[in-house]
């Protein structure tokens, strides 16, 4: 029982990785500016490079002959475990730097915590990605508060990205029951531990961007529990298109 | 054939970095273990930035550089403890400058020296501190780009992890 909690928490942090990877590659070569064409795509590859590591671990855990690959390119919609919020378009620049942000705020104190599970290859792939991390969270950050408190333009398009996408916030840090059984066995993180922190970072960012925080406590949720919005389909199919058309094709 | 643990370690000092062809697999101080068993080295290496396209070449090259000296290997590749810019030889941060590319400045990677690091970092051609970062995320994962106040030339810098 426990390893089936275990693979499915690899899924959720895998896929979390996954998804928002693949949003950011959807930059590549349309970035507002050479560098932040780059900036977006390295980010992406970090992400793709941590999914990697919790999908293979997964399907170790798993033991049924499932590759990395298998896991990535070959499950249906409402066996992926993403959070809503990073399965979102990317509409405009201040929308995907808005997205960033409130996932880099949850993913740097998530890690953080993560790196004291007891479970080592668990707390290996945290301390690896931590650093990774760190450096997205300040990225985003810096661009957070340039658009905010930038031209009336850029205030109004990232202000509107705060509204739009302020409802996925909650499901950061809610639990299901994956969640509770990983924190019970000391192998995941607890998030309320982190809640706390994590709304302080994105309050303190959004403060400084002189950015309203909205005052709607509705939040929407599901997508670690498979029930996703309509965008994941559609970013599953042009992901998966290759593998699902010519199976076991190798770069 | 007799081989042992330094011959071993000289033929890595052949395998380049990929994507930065002056450092050596060693400079860039991934090699972590090296073991022999009944003649088949076993080699640990760690990943500089998981998502790296570097690191499955860097385990097909050290395979041929070995099998050319007639010495079979197994790859294995750990990420704790992850790397960091401290593994850096000093040697490789010479080779990294005369190459163009401005080596780490700070001594062990510190998510609040991330904004001091910045007003560190020498521009490799003139060696003018009046450099200014253009873009926290470069032409690879591991550097940032820069541009030199001075001189007035854009370089990279080999950024501290
Ligand atoms: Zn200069």
């Amino acid at each position: 029982m426990e390893n089936k909690y275990l693979f499915n928490y690899l899924l959720q942090l895998g896929d979390n990785s996954l998804i928002l990877g693949h949003r950011l590659s959807e930059w590549c070569g349309h970035g507002p500016i050479l560098e932040v064409d780059m900036a977006l795509t390295n980010i992406a590859l970090d992400l793709f490079g941590q999914a990697r590591n919790y999908f293979q671990y997964a399907a170790q855990v798993e033991n049924k002959g499932r590759t990395e690959d298998d896991l990535a390119m070959l499950r249906d919609v409402r066996e992926f475990k993403n959070v809503l919020l990073v399965e979102q378009p990317n509409e405009d620049f201040a929308y995907t730097i808005l997205r960033q942000f409130f996932f880099d705020a949850f993913h740097f104190s998530f890690l953080q915590e993560l790196q004291h599970s007891n479970d080592e290859q668990l707390s290996a792939i945290a301390q690896k990605s931590l650093k990774e991390v760190t450096y997205h969270l300040k990225y985003s950050s810096d661009w957070v508060i340039r658009l905010g408190d930038g031209t009336e333009i850029s205030h109004e398009k990232i202000q509107n990205a705060v509204n739009d996408l302020w409802m996925y916030m909650g499901e950061l840090c809610e639990e299901n029951e994956t969640d509770k059984e990983m924190t019970s066995l000391g192998i995941g993180v607890d998030l309320n531990d982190i809640q706390g922190t994590v709304t302080q970072k994105i309050k303190e960012i959004l403060q400084e961007a002189t950015l309203n925080i909205p005052e709607s406590t509705w939040n929407q949720s599901g997508g670690k529990n498979g029930k996703h919005t309509e965008h994941l389909g559609f970013i599953l199919s042009e992901l998966q298109w290759m593998q699902r058309t010519y199976p076991n094709m190798k770069w | 054939m007799n081989i042992d643990h330094q011959h071993i370690y000289d033929l890595l000092e052949q395998v380049p970095d990929p994507e930065v062809p002056a450092l050596s697999i060693m400079d860039l101080g991934i090699v972590r273990n090296v073991e022999l068993k009944n003649n088949t080295a076993e080699i640990t290496i760690t990943p500089t930035y998981t998502g790296c396209p570097a690191m499955d070449m860097i385990e097909v090259n050290i395979k041929a550089v070995l099998q050319e000296n007639g010495i079979e290997s197994n790859i294995k590749s750990v990420l704790s403890p992850p790397w960091t810019t401290d593994w850096l030889t000093e040697k490789g941060k010479q080779k990294l400058k005369e190459f163009g590319i401005a080596p780490p400045v700070a001594k062990t990677f510190d998510k609040l020296s991330l904004s001091q690091e910045e007003r560190l970092v020498q521009c490799p051609i003139c060696e003018s501190s009046n450099t200014k970062m253009i873009s926290q995320f470069g032409s690879t994962a591991c550097k940032s780009l820069f541009k030199c106040n001075n001189c007035l030339e854009p370089f990279d810098y080999f950024k501290c992890h």
